[in-house]
């Protein structure tokens, strides 16, 4: 589904390399981890992937479903199938949360020649999600994310992904400024939305995550590559000893 | 020449062509506009209060060409119920409006009224201009008091339940009009004042409102999208015990706006609410300037512009708070916000307070901005289109604005409008 190959990407602004040819594959349907100390890269592979400006492609490939990924815009990659749950969901002051749901979902649809979702209908689909996120009718009131809780703007990324019902979902430390209940929200959400043929590139930091969204496939990310890359004994193995081990195996 | 010559000769050119009409209860008010105008002269391009903004071409004797714009759509508060009184290049048709008579009120064309021999608004036309004229000179207020051909009186005495709408049509490219209009609204009456269109090629318009105690005065207009229009514009209003005034303007395009703004507050614990919200691509200079004098005590007031500026396009926001030794618990707020679509447009700002009481709450800021890459690029990332994304964002900009108006039928219409021209107005 998701295929990454060789991918090189340096900042635009300044002459520094970040990714040095990645190569990773995701099985529709699978659930992949990558995991890796601070700086590897991993955000940037999320933001490549979804048509951030600020980075420039120097070499390698990137496509969904056969279709490449780096030709289209931020837009058209969403109306394609992939989406990004951020790690820090930006706060839209003057867009009310719903009317920014009912936009991206219809404008995908329109991008795909779909008809558009009817506002009951809408309605009816948004508080049925909403209500198992324990988002209540206020959050979809307010303005998109803002004087959310870090936990609230995370359940909002999973609402917006079950909602766009994306083919590829790539969630960037969706784990961060969570705690244990909100993860578990969270993971639930996540879980709820796997299968159907489904593709997840899980970014995270900690092994904890994957105790709730259980992986199929988990990738060491180090210094712009994939260094190494296993079943969840791996995401077990850095719980317990760390990257550095790991690390100078590869070395 | 030196500068004060300079006032008083453009004025010279300027009136020659214009005759002050025929009036037996305003000839005093009329004649008295004149002294006063011809003490000023009219505004040279030095001026402080002309800095941002070139008088050049509404001094000039005749009115620039102004081709004529057809916007292809129905007026915008067509759908309202309303009383609508149709004006075209400034004088008034009769076959177009409505009956000039409603509930609780009186409606007359100034033209008219001027004939009687007496009138109640002989004490108010011209008044609230003369007092607007210190501490800054207003020349083309009292150019207007002079010699307004017409306008409306109208005289609220109780609660109007349809809003009365002034529609300006436009069929000349040389028009060149002046017109006044008076509202008193007594104690406890409240009105809703629609105005629309594009008036003409050069516009002169005043309108001065007596805002009585617990009384409520409610004003929304646009301005026509004619893109070589130009107007000038003064709303004075004198505020009384627990009045309201809330006034808020539309302006799309026009070659040079104008509009000016003077409000006191006399009465203790009155507010007054002015907004803008003005969206420009290209030759376009557009200018609120405000001026509120809080004399009162427990008055609100707030001042809320924004502008959406492209290809070029030039804000003006000159805005004044006043607060007088007296005017304890005084609230101010004043924001003034521009989003600069491109690097070729720009914004000019001038806020000012003057405090002299020593219990008030003021606040101002004036900013100006690009749109938010990371929100734009969060939107795009959920699949809505780049234009359609900004367009939103520049929405939510202008919401402020907008949501000054207290009628969500009208705040909805003025959104509309905007999607319409955002959506016309893309890169």
């Amino acid at each position: 589904m998701l295929e990454i190959k060789n991918l090189q990407v340096s900042l635009a602004e300044e002459d520094k390399e970040i990714l040095k040819g990645v190569d990773l594959t995701v099985q529709a349907g699978k659930v992949h981890a990558i995991m890796g100390p601070n700086g590897s890269g991993k955000s940037t592979l999320s933001y490549v992937l979804s048509g951030k400006d600020g980075y420039e492609v120097t070499g390698g490939s990137a496509s969904l479903d056969g279709e490449d990924l780096l030709e289209l815009e931020p837009e058209e990659r969403a109306a394609s199938g992939l989406f990004l749950a951020f790690q820090y969901p930006v706060e839209i002051p003057g867009v009310g949360n719903m009317t920014f749901l009912r936009t991206a979902v219809n404008a995908q649809r329109k991008a795909r020649g779909e008809d558009e979702m009817s506002a009951a209908e809408f309605l009816r689909v948004v508080r049925e999600r909403a209500k198992t996120l324990k988002i209540d009718s206020d959050m979809l009131k307010r303005p998109v994310n803002v004087g959310f809780s870090g936990g609230e703007k995370k359940r909002n990324e999973i609402l917006q992904m079950a909602m766009l019902e994306p083919k590829m979902c790539i969630l960037d430390e969706t784990d961060s400024g969570l705690d244990v209940d909100a993860m578990k929200l969270v993971s639930e959400g996540v879980n709820a939305l796997r299968g159907e043929g489904r593709g997840f590139l899980v970014i995270t930091h900690y092994q904890r995550l994957l105790d709730h969204i259980k992986p199929d496939v988990v990738h060491i990310m180090a210094n712009g590559r994939i260094v190494k890359t296993g079943g969840p004994e791996l995401a077990l193995e850095v719980e317990q000893n760390g990257y550095a081990d790991i690390l100078a195996e590869v070395a | 020449m030196g500068i004060a010559e300079t006032r008083i000769s453009q004025l010279q050119d300027r009136v020659v062509s214009l005759s002050i009409p025929a009036s037996a209860w305003n000839a005093k008010n009329r004649a008295a506009a004149v002294d006063r105008l011809q003490s000023m002269g009219l505004p040279a391009p030095r001026d402080e209060y002309w800095r941002f903004t070139d008088p050049k071409s509404l001094n000039a004797v005749e009115a620039p060409t102004a081709a004529l714009f057809d916007p292809k759509e129905t007026d915008i508060f067509d759908t309202v119920d309303r009383l609508e009184i149709v004006f075209v290049d400034g004088v008034f048709d009769a076959a177009a409006s409505d009956d000039l008579s409603g509930a609780n009120m009186t409606i007359e064309r100034l033209s008219d009224a001027e004939r009687q021999d007496t009138h109640w608004a002989a004490g108010c036309y011209g008044a609230l201009e003369a007092t607007g004229q210190t501490p800054v000179q207003r020349p083309f207020a009292a150019l207007n008091t002079a010699y307004a051909t017409d306008g409306m009186l109208i005289h609220v005495t109780g609660k109007v339940e349809k809003p009365v709408n002034i529609t300006y049509r436009r069929a000349n490219e040389k028009s060149d009009v002046l017109l006044h209009h008076v509202i008193k609204l007594e104690e406890g009456a409240e009105l809703t004042l629609l105005e629309n269109g594009p008036a003409a090629a050069r516009l002169n318009k005043s309108c001065e409102v007596f805002v009585a105690d617990r009384a409520a005065f409610h004003h929304v207009r646009t301005q026509g999208r004619d893109h070589e229009r130009r107007a000038v514009t003064h709303i004075f209003a004198d505020l009384g015990t627990e009045s309201v005034f809330k006034s808020f303007t539309l302006t799309a395009n026009g070659a040079l706006t104008r509009n000016e703004c003077v409000l006191r507050l006399n009465g203790d614990d009155a507010t007054a609410h002015v907004a803008g919200a003005s969206v420009g691509d290209g030759g376009f200079h557009h200018d609120d300037t405000v001026f509120i004098t809080h004399d009162a005590v427990g008055c609100e007031s707030r001042q809320v512009f924004k502008k959406v500026l492209r290809n070029g396009a030039t804000g003006v926001f000159q805005g004044k708070i006043l607060v007088k030794p007296d005017a304890q618990k005084t609230d101010g707020y004043q924001i003034s916000q521009s989003l600069l679509l491109d690097d070729d447009s720009q914004f000019l700002a001038k806020p000012e307070l003057e405090i002299y009481a020593d219990d008030v709450a003021c606040s101002h800021g004036s900013t100006s901005g690009a749109i938010d890459e990371e929100a734009l690029f969060y939107m795009c990332s959920r699949g809505v289109p780049n234009d359609q994304a900004t367009d939103l964002l520049t929405l939510a900009f202008l919401a402020e604005a907008v949501e000054e108006i207290e009628s969500e039928t009208l705040s909805d219409l003025i959104v509309e409008k905007l999607e319409g021209w955002l959506e016309r107005h893309r890169p």
